[in-house]
């Protein structure tokens, strides 16, 4: 078990709670989606298990330990994250190689040029990319930088939080293959916050529904996408507009 | 008839760099076409070309008559003839304005209603586009309203003056998967209805194909394909659009290998 949340709960000071009672397991080599629609409390959740923000009730566990300020440098290195805005996610000031090398800066690590040129070519960038600003790519290339500065420091764990959504559609399939070989070749797992289920189907062997702050519906992806139990994730799967 | 006509569309920015190249369709009445594109397609240039709306610094060529009106030369009159539905309803609704008001506008400018009638067409439109407690959403501001309320009264607001083209702009990108999907169902059920003609704009094949008949395909600013959208579903010609077709089915079969 890589990362876990044990009966957590959230609620922001004011109004009602935004998380109640969420357990979820991510378990190494096993991908997990987290599925809902605005509002559900996924991007809550996800602040949540990068130790952004703590819980109300409930624990937070990495490796089994409960997360806690002091703990948190092995934490920082096994895990990263992508989102979903490939524009607003890179400075735009700084050069790729620096915004590809920030995670190591920040752990105290080697900021070897090579360990930024062996991420940049496994996201299939070429190695001159490290000298080029972030305004010089497209979003499916930025978001490819994103992935690399995720990657750099050989993490065991990627939340990534709508990582396709803003991309079009023949893109987000490259972005989605990337994201498998990654997963096979480093030994990465990737917990996946997404609305799209055909994404999802792609990616994730593990599917929770989230819905007003509490999970509805877990298990096995297709079992889930399969037959699901809940009528909120029966709503989802209806509402996907198919290929005719 | 044919409602809008597009012949030989190009548009240049300032610098002479070719955006939409020789870009030519047509939609007669009751139509419903979509311009399918990824972003540098030029499909969002092409539909503000067709309503006069092109940004300072950029030149349209070609011609483009929307009801018989030349909308290059003189792009103006397009109130009672088409409308836009945009993608992100709270840029396109004014913050500032209870949602009755906005839907009341055109109304009052266009059909010249006042008072009592007024207030009785804004509750009509609002009913048209199933927004069931019209009293309370015509009293809101948008930003009291959820995104699918506020597209929904985006829609109100474009039919209001009964158009004979919705001009549908990405509708339903910025939305939850499930309210895309009763959007959707919503404008296939007011243009059926009102036998208004549909252009729909979208990087997206699956939800184009929920709700028109005929396609055309854009890269790189030209048209590479054109037909009716099951045809170009099932047997595209042009090897973009394939690639375009291969993708939507990639999801599209992992969801199915989903279900047993």
């Amino acid at each position: 078990m890589i990362l876990s949340a044990d009966r957590v709960g959230f609620a922001y000071r004011t109004g009602r709670p935004a998380l109640t009672d969420v357990s979820l397991d991510v378990r190494a080599g096993r991908n997990v989606a987290l599925v809902g629609e605005s509002g559900a409390g996924k991007t809550t959740l996800l602040r949540l298990l990068l130790g952004l923000t703590r819980p109300t009730s409930g624990t937070i566990r990495y490796d089994g330990n409960p997360l806690a300020r002091g703990n948190l440098r092995d934490y920082r290195r096994a895990v990263q994250a992508v989102f979903q805005d490939p524009y607003s996610s890179l400075d735009p000031r700084q050069r790729i190689g620096r915004i590809v090398a920030e995670p190591l800066r920040g752990l105290g690590l080697d900021t070897d040029p090579a360990r930024v040129a062996d991420a940049l070519d496994a996201v299939g960038l070429p190695a001159d990319t490290a000298g080029r600003y972030p305004h010089e790519f497209s979003g499916g290339q930025r978001q490819r930088i994103a992935i690399a500065r995720a990657i750099v420091g050989n993490p065991r764990l990627l939340l990534a939080d709508e990582p396709v959504s803003a991309l079009d559609l023949t893109t987000r399939v490259r972005i989605v293959d990337l994201l498998a070989s990654l997963c096979a070749e480093r030994d990465l797992t990737i917990l996946l916050v997404s609305h799209d289920l055909g994404v999802v189907a792609e990616l994730c062997e593990h599917t929770a529904v989230l819905e007003h702050g509490r999970l509805v519906e877990q298990g096995d992806t297709a079992s889930v996408l399969g037959a699901p139990s809940h009528p909120y994730t029966r709503k989802l799967l209806s509402s996907v507009p198919r290929l005719p | 008839m044919t409602l809008l006509t597009v012949d030989g569309l190009t548009i240049r920015d300032a610098s002479g760099k070719t955006l939409v190249e020789d870009v030519s369709f047509a939609v007669g009445a009751g139509d419903r076409v979509a311009l399918i594109g990824e972003s540098g397609s030029g499909k969002s240039l092409t539909s503000l070309a067709m309503m006069g709306l092109l940004p300072p610094g950029l030149t349209a060529s070609g011609q483009i008559r929307l009801d018989g009106a030349d909308m290059i030369t003189a792009p103006q009159g397009r109130g009672q003839v088409a409308a836009v539905v945009f993608q992100e309803p709270l840029t396109a609704l004014d913050p500032l304005m209870t949602a009755g008001r906005q839907i009341a506008a055109p109304l009052r400018r266009f059909q010249g209603l006042r008072g009592a009638a007024l207030r009785s067409a804004v509750h009509d439109n609002l009913a048209a586009v199933r927004l069931t407690d019209s009293d309370r959403i015509a009293r809101s501001y948008p930003h009291q309203l959820s995104g699918g309320q506020r597209q929904r009264v985006a829609i109100a607001m474009a039919l209001a003056c009964k158009p004979r083209l919705l001009i549908a702009d990405e509708p339903t990108t910025a939305l939850d998967v499930t309210v895309q999907s009763e959007i959707l169902d919503l404008l296939d059920r007011v243009v059926t209805e009102q036998g208004t003609a549909l252009l729909f704009i979208t990087h997206d094949l699956p939800v184009a194909a929920r709700v028109v008949h005929d396609t055309h395909v854009l890269r790189d600013g030209r048209i590479v394909e054109s037909g009716p959208i099951a045809r170009v579903i099932a047997e595209p010609s042009h090897p973009y659009t394939r690639t375009l077709v291969d993708s939507a089915r990639r999801f599209d079969t992992a969801l199915q290998r989903r279900r047993p």
